[in-house]
């Protein structure tokens, strides 16, 4: 068991996009402050801070899940990926390329997010149609409205 | 100060139990979506130590007999998968999947969604001096101001928040039990007998006492043969509470409904089986005028204010159309 008091720093051990990292945190900081503000990975997004819009979705351990909802305390030995781990090699996932062929965006605030959520989702298995890709993709909202670009992306890529 | 706390990683059960337990100004943290809200972003909990119980082995999904035991660390989207709801519970999926979104369901779990707090607005904005649940003694702004997300069953003068929980519709209509560990040791609490209606006390929610900790849920699963649906109407399509929800399971065996559960969601201060309801089903043959005075058993004497009148009707209808659909 561990226990670390509110005033002090806690060790943290995880990966973040394949690179292990030994970090310190408050008990109270959350994984998306953690990510931008230790790591300096401002590639998740800060939109509603309270678990409402997706904007900060990441996967931890391969599922996604809201970081601004999450404690980097609870990551110990987790393994976490954001929107700056999908490329490799230079290259885009193929939901990164997607989303600028189908110009799936226009301010793009919430792009990180709803490409995470789409890399989720299809390893969920959950494009067969564009009614299921709206149903669970719901959790990330764009105010730009971009959504049947979105759609069309995502569905793209799951070959449909 | 508030929104800061001591961490503590919980390696086993009794340890947790015990840390709890002793402990007035401790909480347990396991998926968080409500309560790391309530916490660090709407300042509405304020406890000194989180007792984080993530890492401890009550995850999973086993048959016991004919019921489903679910380790209450399981998150909702890991029960949404489980094979056997498809021909024995249809309506837990279909609950599950109704509620939050994926993320969300990636991170709750099915022991903290029996325990989520309500989402009355009132409640959560700590900018608002009346609330009874948040501060005993100090009123209801609910049913003073504008309300709508509201109860109509089980409510009281001191209070009409909801009970939001779609998953507990379906499970209450099965007769789940809750699996409980405390200090002195294990028992077992049917959830149509774990909440409390909220009376003069509404910041009293259930029967668990403080540091007692769900270990599992377990549920009857339906006689083969059986139907059932969830129904729930809301405001947008996806991701949204329920205004009103039903879940029904039938038994129709030559004609006659021999088996009937019925609970409804959007409506109860507490997750609200039906009984009556049921008991009008029971021996009678489906059809629209069956169904809608099993409707009308299962509202009796709403508490609404202006901004939730709208539900009486509205939840009758729902019940109506759900027993429509799983009787066809």
């Amino acid at each position: 068991m561990i226990a670390v008091a509110s005033q002090s720093l806690l060790a943290l051990t995880t990966s973040v996009n394949g690179a292990a990292y030994e970090l310190r945190v408050a008990s109270h900081e959350t994984l998306l402050d953690a990510l931008r503000d230790r790591l300096g990975l401002t590639g998740t997004k800060k939109g509603c801070d309270q678990g409402a819009c997706g904007a900060c979705t990441v996967l931890v351990d391969g599922r996604r899940v809201l970081s601004c909802l999450m404690l980097a305390a609870q990551c110990e030995c987790r393994e976490v990926t954001t929107i700056e781990g999908l490329a490799s090699d230079g290259e885009l996932h193929p939901v990164q390329e997607a989303f600028v062929r189908h110009d799936a965006l226009q301010c793009g605030y919430c792009t990180p997010g709803q490409i995470m959520s789409a890399v989720a989702l299809l390893a969920e298995g959950r494009a067969g149609s564009d009614a299921e890709i709206r149903e669970f993709m719901s959790g990330n909202l764009c105010r730009c409205g971009a959504y049947p670009n979105n759609v069309a992306a995502i569905g793209e890529v799951a070959g449909r | 100060m508030n929104g800061t706390f001591e961490y503590v990683r919980a390696d086993d059960v009794a340890a947790a139990v015990a840390l709890v337990s002793g402990d007035s100004e401790a909480q347990y943290l396991a998926g968080g979506t409500t309560q790391i809200d309530l916490i660090l972003k709407d300042g509405v909990l304020n406890p000194e130590r989180l007792v984080d119980i993530t890492r401890l082995p009550l995850r999973g999904i086993s048959l016991r007999g004919d019921a489903l035991v679910v380790g209450a660390l399981t998150t909702m989207e890991e029960l949404a998968a489980e094979p056997v709801l498809d021909v024995r519970a249809a309506f837990v999926r279909e609950a599950l999947l109704a509620g939050a979104t994926a993320q969300l369901r990636n991170m709750a779990t099915i022991g903290g969604n029996l325990l989520q707090r309500t989402r009355c607005r009132y409640f959560r904005d700590p900018s608002v001096p009346a609330c009874n649940k948040r501060t005993p003694g100090s009123g209801c702004a609910a049913i003073t101001g504008p309300a709508r997300m509201h109860a109509i069953l089980g409510a009281s003068a001191h209070c009409i928040a909801l009970h939001a929980s779609d998953l507990c519709v379906p499970l209450v209509a099965l007769d789940a039990v809750v699996h409980a560990d405390g200090t002195d040791g294990q028992r077992t609490i049917p959830l149509t007998e774990f909440y409390r209606l909220p009376g003069d006390r509404p910041d009293l929610e259930n029967v668990l006492a403080h540091g007692e900790l769900i270990t599992a849920i377990e549920t009857p699963l339906l006689p083969a043969g059986a139907r059932s649906g969830y129904l729930k109407v809301r405001d947008r399509a996806s991701y949204e509470f329920a205004l009103t929800s039903a879940a029904v399971a039938l038994l129709i065996e030559d004609g006659v409904m021999t088996e009937a559960r019925v609970a409804l969601g959007g409506v109860g201060t507490i997750p609200w089986r039906a009984a009556a309801a049921e008991e009008v089903l029971i021996g009678t043959a489906p059809g629209t005028a069956v169904f809608r005075e099993a409707a009308e058993a299962a509202i009796v004497d709403p508490f609404t204010v202006s901004g939730t009148a709208f539900k009486v009707e509205l939840a009758k209808r729902t019940i109506v159309r759900t027993l429509e659909t799983v009787a066809r």
